[in-house]
């Protein structure tokens, strides 16, 4: 019922690889065209982001339910270099995003709901869920 | 946004379709309309071309597979378009708060530094000060002391804007602690120099220029610590003299001294202050030369001081198409008995 699945990213063209998961996800539980799209984005900017800092690392998915919501949690790990500064890789405009709004300001508007852990040295998790309208 | 998007979907749909058929501009005149609303609420491009996705599919049931793989393909390519579009607006509402907060600054400052202009029998003073962004870099203010002699001060920080203004609330503040009217000149200078010196970056200097005018004696005594010269128009001869006086500017060297010099005023002479906002002003590329300047001032002389140095400020202005380079203040004096 809730099986969860990754995608190891180690090389440029597993981003696609995770895209395509996501979306292929987020169509089977059930969101549209618009949030397909917004959903295979962010799952995008996290794998470039393991892909480019982290060099290796795993994107995530699983479905989940409250009484009243469904929707999809992604999860993006690494064992990379860690965001020493979390606020600032956070800020928009921030050196990453190079006006195009991307980055990790961009997947947090992409998704719902959007958490961030990280150590220096130790890598860094991300969680994003984003609800069925 | 959800909401708005409902209630403009049928309408949408409407106009598309009639467009198609008629290709009228009445249809492009109301779809402006629909897209300003959608601007308002913040849609996205995304939302909004999924909006004609769908209008296209309810007007036309029979469409070619390849036309809406291609609209989806224009639906990815735009998710970015909405990315960036979010961002400036957010960068655009942060932009707004920073304006407000230094506008609230600049109020301040104005509260703060603001000095008034002495009244004196027998002396008629005027002055101007206009910053070039909303905080003031140039500092002036006026004292009477109880020997009825009037203390002149005039500074400009290196720089313009919010370090330029911080800067000078430190010489206001080191200034309120002298007792000015006792003090000459030359030690008000070299006294402010150890607190600037003391306490500002080394890459930021402050030029002034500190003035006694005694209106007993008719004499004016001053000291300069390498500020723009100011200017004496003799009445008699109907000429200006410049007041070159020499002396370091403060905030380099510690233990700086300072000269004073002593001029007597005549009936009608008008004493000159300035900043190099003035003196550098620039009509296209070319900054003034000084006799432009007097020549200015010259066409104003018979007015009130007051009068004369807004005239003044407003020519320079308009000379500079209404954007000044730099803060800009004028003082001007004039012994009328």
């Amino acid at each position: 019922m809730n099986p969860r699945s990754c995608v190891n990213i180690h090389k440029e063209w597993d981003i696609v690889g995770a895209r395509q998961l996501g979306r292929e996800m987020a169509k089977e539980i059930g969101f549209g065209t618009v949030d397909q799209a917004r959903i295979a984005t962010a799952v995008s900017e996290l794998a470039r982001n393991i892909y480019l800092y982290a060099k290796n690392g795993q994107v995530c998915f699983e479905y989940i339910y409250t009484n009243s919501q469904k929707g999809i949690l992604m999860t993006a790990v690494d064992t990379g270099p860690g965001i020493k500064d979390i606020s600032r890789v956070m800020q928009d405009g921030y050196t990453t995003s190079g006006g195009l709004g991307a980055g990790l300001p961009g997947v947090k508007r992409l998704m719902d709901e959007f958490d961030i852990e990280s150590a220096a040295g130790e890598g860094t998790k991300i969680k994003a869920i984003k609800w069925i309208r | 946004m959800e909401e708005t998007i409902r209630k403009n979907t049928v309408k949408y749909q409407k106009l598309l379709q009639k467009y198609i058929e008629t290709q009228d501009e009445k249809s492009l005149y109301d779809l402006e309309l629909i897209s300003k609303a959608f601007i308002k609420k913040n849609i996205l491009p995304e939302e909004l071309i999924n909006l004609h996705i769908q209008a296209m599919e309810r007007i036309y049931p029979q469409l070619l597979e390849e036309y809406k793989l291609s609209m989806e393909f224009l639906l990815e390519a735009t998710v970015f378009y909405g990315l960036a579009l979010q961002e400036v607006d957010y960068l655009r509402q942060e932009k707004d708060v920073l304006t407000s907060e230094i506008s609230v600054a600049a109020n301040m400052q104005k509260t703060l530094l603001g000095t008034q202009r002495p009244e004196v029998s027998g002396l008629d003073i005027g002055a101007i000060s206009v910053p070039a962004h909303q905080m003031n870099g140039d500092y002036h203010h006026f004292t009477k002391g109880s020997n009825g002699t009037i203390g002149i001060a005039i500074a400009d920080v290196v720089g313009k804007g919010i370090p330029a203004a911080l800067c000078m609330s430190m010489i206001k503040y080191a200034m309120d602690s002298y007792p000015e009217a006792t003090m000459s000149p030359n030690k008000v200078l070299e006294n402010l120099n150890r607190v600037v010196e003391r306490n500002i970056d080394p890459s930021m200097f402050i030029t002034m220029c500190y003035a006694h005018y005694l209106p007993a004696e008719s004499k004016l005594r001053l000291s300069s610590a390498g500020h723009e010269p100011g200017y004496i128009f003799r009445a008699e001869t109907e000429e200006f003299e410049e007041v070159r006086a020499k002396g370091i500017v403060l905030g380099v060297m510690p233990d700086a001294t300072y000269r004073e010099y002593e001029l007597a005023i005549q009936k009608d002479d008008l004493i000159i202050f300035l900043t190099d906002g003035v003196s550098e002003c620039r009509d296209g590329d070319r900054f003034i030369e000084t006799e432009e300047l007097l020549e200015v001032i010259r066409k104003y002389i018979d007015l009130p001081a007051q009068e004369l140095v807004e005239n003044v400020y407003q020519y320079f202005e308009k000379l500079q198409d209404f954007q000044l380079r730099d803060d800009f203040t004028l003082i001007v004096l004039r012994k009328e008995v």
